[in-house]
């Protein structure tokens, strides 16, 4: 167990090396000059040096390379182009509201979407399993900014019964903080709600078919304590395996929804540095969300042997 | 043709399967509006009219006009040429890319190893992201848009066709055929090529329909076609700061996607049912 541990973070460490290559290939391998596009059409060509420089276009490849990955190991993702002040600086300014939105809609969408999978899977071909379906399937199909704007049009704008947009850091208080993210955390969350319902009720109708489970109910358990307790436990390991896939869905879909509900996170920060061509800032969101998705999914990985005791690697 | 069992077998699911019919025929719907678009009553979806600018859904402009008094419902017509294109571009490109390289590694070993990586390495970025980056270093265009986006799916058609190719090499008939002595190039294409079509023939579907949503995404925030160009995501970025004015900015492109996308969804979960009954009754 313990070398497979080691193995796992190993090929982590490989994979985040592979990230950081093709984040910075990217700057090599886009055709045209990236220094006269990140400048800009007015740029003059004293501008157009300036930004060769400073992403040390003039020097030779693996020179730069290599500067760079030492500075990333020390904590250094350079500066930002427009404002002259340190990218992980800028990132960790916005990291608060990026955190609430992501970890609220994450465990609200784990707890309707796993119920949800479960009694579709249980009344499998009722219409409550048709429902859930046909919501699953609605999820896929509507972009998140779309529905962002239905539920505002719906909720702040008829009913005024939430904020239009916005955001209250959480020490300005939990009720305001929480009233903010109802629209964000739903409109985020449906996408991710369809995927995780529809794979927990595609894992709990195989684990249903399974003879532990006849057995289960022959020996007078009640339906809830099969459904939970036998079907529900043998299913888990896709459940997690989709919910910290799926976290790429809700990194993706988090930057248009603080785009929407003008909440000052790193999606913001990234959409602000797409409208200044600020590749530095684009660079290190690129790498910090790479980062983090690929750590959760180790940890997903990791928490199998916790989950499935029959698995032994 | 009719009298194949494939394709016998294809129509009975389609009739068992209501959803993927009615989702084939908004999709071809949607298909001939965006061939059909200059004879639907539009107007230049460039041409500005300042003075008519912002302008509510009626009887001149069907679907309002936007802040450059353009006609919103001749764009959103012009945009479904737009959104399908890049939806049905990056589907075949993607598809025929994950193709080459998945039969490539599914065969190579030493290839395999640092292909995989590389794949596992891309698949860590989530695709928006990646196609973020990417459109931020090139001029905005309507290529580049359709290469960001290729290059965020190939990954996953890629992983799809090496497990198929690693499945099927183990089949009994591969390895007769290599006992056989047919060579290489010849297995490929006559005996592992032809079980691979039919899965990939649905994941297409499911990267159009994500493509287009991808587009949309990007448009909309400022990293996809140039704005002049009308997909849907351009026709809602303006509604940005408009919304609370001009809602229907966002109304009808987001209706035209999402039903399209849906269309797309239903036809690729049909075909899928239609291909492996048995997964049918789980999904």
């Amino acid at each position: 167990m313990f070398a497979y541990v080691v193995r796992r973070l190993l090929a982590t460490i490989v994979v985040m090396a592979v990230v950081a290559l093709v984040v910075f290939l990217l700057l090599y391998l886009t055709p045209g000059d990236p220094a006269a596009i990140l400048a800009g059409d007015a740029a003059t060509s004293d501008d157009i040096r300036r930004i060769r420089e400073k992403l040390g276009l003039d020097q030779p490849f693996l020179v730069r390379f290599g500067g760079w990955i030492a500075q990333l190991i020390r904590g250094d993702l350079g500066t930002s182009i427009f404002t002259n002040l340190p990218v992980a600086h800028l990132i960790g300014q916005r990291v608060e509201p990026t955190l609430s939105l992501t970890l609220c809609t994450l465990l609200v969408s784990v707890l309707v979407a796993v119920p949800l999978g479960v009694v579709a899977a249980a009344r499998a071909g009722t219409w409550i399993d048709r429902g859930v379906m046909a919501f699953s399937v609605l999820g896929f199909s509507l972009p998140v900014f779309v529905l962002a704007y239905i539920l505002i049009l719906i909720f702040s704008i008829e009913l005024d019964w939430l904020p239009v947009q916005g955001y209250r850091p959480i020490r300005e208080g939990l009720w305001e903080w929480a009233r903010h993210l109802v629209l964000p955390a739903t409109a985020l969350g449906t996408v991710y709600i369809a995927l995780i319902a529809r794979i927990t009720r595609a894992s709990m109708l195989d684990a249903l078919a399974q003879d532990y489970v006849r057995t289960a109910q022959a020996k007078g358990l009640t339906p809830s304590e099969v459904l939970v307790g036998h079907a529900l436990k043998n299913a888990a390991v896709p459940i997690v395996t989709v919910i910290g896939i799926g976290i790429a869905l809700l990194i993706g879909g988090a930057i248009v929804t603080e785009t929407v509900f003008a909440i000052p996170g790193i999606g913001r920060l990234t959409v602000d540095s797409i409208l200044r061509r600020d590749y530095p800032i684009i660079q290190g969101v690129v790498l910090i969300f790479s980062g983090a998705y690929v750590l959760i999914n180790l940890a997903v990985d990791l928490s199998y042997m916790l989950l499935d005791p029959r698995i032994r690697y | 043709m009719a009298a194949s069992p494939t394709w016998r077998g294809f129509r009975d699911a389609f009739r068992r399967h209501p959803t993927a019919i009615a989702g084939g025929v908004i999709l071809l719907v949607m298909i001939a509006i965006a061939l059909l678009a200059p004879w639907l009553g539009t107007v230049d979806p460039q041409a500005v009219a300042p003075i008519k600018r912002l302008k509510q859904p009626s009887e001149e402009f069907w679907f309002g006009s936007d802040m450059m008094g353009r006609d919103v419902y001749s764009r959103v017509l012009y945009g479904a040429r737009v959104s399908l294109s890049i939806g049905i571009a990056v589907a075949i490109l993607s598809t025929l890319l994950g193709l080459a390289i998945g039969l490539v590694t599914g065969y190579i070993r030493w290839l395999d190893a640092i292909v995989m990586r590389v794949m596992d390495g891309l698949m860590s970025i989530p695709p928006v992201l990646l196609a973020i980056a990417l459109m931020a270093l090139t001029r905005a265009s309507m290529e580049n848009v359709i290469a960001a986006i290729t290059l965020a799916e190939v990954p996953r058609v890629t992983r799809l066709v090496r497990s198929l190719v690693l499945t099927l090499r183990e089949e009994p008939y591969v390895v007769a055929a290599i006992a056989a002595g047919t060579r290489l190039p010849r297995i490929l294409v006559r005996h592992i090529l032809p079980n691979i079509v039919a899965p990939l023939l649905v994941q297409a579907t499911y990267v159009c329909a994500s493509a287009m949503i991808t587009e949309a995404i990007l448009s909309f925030i400022g990293a996809g076609t140039p704005p002049n160009i009308p997909s849907w995501g351009n026709i809602m970025a303006e509604a940005r700061s408009l919304f609370q004015i001009a809602g229907y900015l966002i109304f009808f492109p987001g209706v035209c996607l999402s039903l399209t996308v849906l269309a797309i969804n239903l036809l690729g979960d049909g075909m899928r049912d239609a291909l492996d009954p048995r997964l049918a009754r789980r999904m």
